[in-house]
């Protein structure tokens, strides 16, 4: 792909604009959040160095995640204990994840990129069962008081968290990519809770979606102070992953969507296999 | 009365969209007028790390008197990162109303580490 060329910043400003919105759209319609599609974009289109592309998706990540909050809160299905209890996980891992950014060469960072953006494509076609057969509830997690109540089908579900331990290690990656690449990385906090934690799935969502922002926030800080988050670049990509994913929630609850989110997910996949082929050989 | 998670939640979604709006309309405002007083586009292309007062709180706000327009988008930037640490902080509160200790100190374990990296 060419670099599309700007001198001047009003059209530069308002492409970025466009993809963001476009990035936010996707992101809420196949569930995976809009930084790990604005990314690649900012690279692969804009030829953005991709340090200050994770720099500006940091920022929309933490707008999507407190933004959509009010919305999972009336759904009651998140669960705060549980979350914060991850989060001491998330946030360690974020704190690694951003040292490492500085560490790792931007053609790694990349390779990496892909391979999550292939992950987060293939996590959004799993199996959406909830696990009901309820197995032995984990000491731990009893201690811990990881456990709630859902609505499902057959009435009000008590649930009890499994593999604490497990959960919270996979939660600690989920928090060091997110940290590394910018992005919430919902499908790896959804892959702790839901098959290691053997949480339900609902539940795992909509917990993850509310940690996001936090583990984003133990980032930024670091991304600031080393000079990721230009404001001219920060601002259409917040202000347009925001509108596109305010719009691609409000399309979820009119149409039906799983014609687009195939269409979105192949998208996905081809961005995914880019930032692995432009990695490897060199050219980001 | 006692202070269920469900209201804790609902207090929490609230405050978080307040940021959040907040922090866009400050974004924009500065958006607006640092497309009106710069007309080329920034090298992105090449990595070179952004202004000095761009990269700290004191320099954003020093920025924000002398009306800095990267300096006002930036502050938008910082009232957004500030939402998550204020969710965690009301978690702190409504935990204590609950008299949970346990979670008093995981949530305050959690704001330890977002303030760390903030400093």
């Amino acid at each position: 792909m060419d670099a599309l060329s700007f001198s001047g910043l009003v059209p530069f400003s308002g492409l970025v604009l466009g993809t963001s919105i476009l990035a936010g759209l996707l992101g809420a319609l196949t569930g995976l959040g809009g930084g790990v599609v604005i990314v690649p974009a900012l690279v692969l289109l804009f030829k953005v160095d991709i340090r200050y592309a994770i720099g500006a998706s940091l920022v929309s990540v933490i707008a999507t995640s407190s933004g959509a909050a009010a919305a999972y809160v009336r759904e009651g299905l998140s669960n705060i204990r549980i979350g914060m209890f991850l989060e001491v996980a998330t946030t360690l891992g974020a704190l690694l994840g951003a040292y490492l950014t500085a560490k790792v060469s931007s053609h790694w960072i990349a390779m990496i990129f892909g391979v999550a953006l292939l992950y987060s494509a293939y996590s959004s076609f799993r199996q959406k069962g909830d696990h009901v057969t309820a197995g032995k509830p984990d000491p731990l997690a009893v201690k811990l008081k990881l456990e709630g109540n859902y609505p499902a089908s057959s009435g009000e579900q008590h649930y009890t968290a499994q593999h604490v331990p497990l959960g919270f290690g996979i939660m600690f990656g989920a928090g060091a990519l997110s940290g590394l690449l910018g992005i919430g990385s919902g499908a790896v906090k959804v892959l702790a809770m839901d098959q290691a934690m053997k949480l339900p799935f609902k539940v795992s969502t909509t917990t993850s979606n509310f940690m996001i922002g936090v583990t984003a926030a133990a980032s930024a800080g670091i991304y600031l102070a080393r000079g990721y988050i230009d404001p001219a670049l920060a601002m259409p990509v917040m202000l347009g992953v925001l509108l596109g994913s305010m719009i691609g929630s409000r399309l979820l609850l009119k149409a039906q969507v799983a014609t687009l989110k195939i269409i979105f997910v192949v998208v996905i996949v081809a961005l995914g296999i880019e930032m692995i082929f432009n990695g490897a050989t060199g050219r980001i | 009365m006692p202070f269920t998670d469900k209201e804790m939640e609902v207090q929490i979604g609230h405050m978080l969209r307040i940021g959040v709006t907040l922090a866009a309309v400050v974004v924009g405002a500065g958006g607006v007028l640092y497309l009106r007083s710069e007309t080329a586009a920034p090298d992105f292309v090449h990595f070179h790390a952004t202004a000095d007062h761009l990269r700290t709180v004191s320099g954003v706000l020093h920025g924000v008197q002398r009306l800095d327009p990267a300096s006002i988008i930036q502050l938008g930037v910082l009232l957004l990162v500030a939402t998550p640490v204020v969710r965690v902080m009301l978690c702190v509160i409504g935990f204590a109303r609950q008299r949970d200790r346990l979670y008093v100190g995981v949530s305050a374990l959690v704001l330890l580490i977002l303030t760390y990296s903030l400093l």
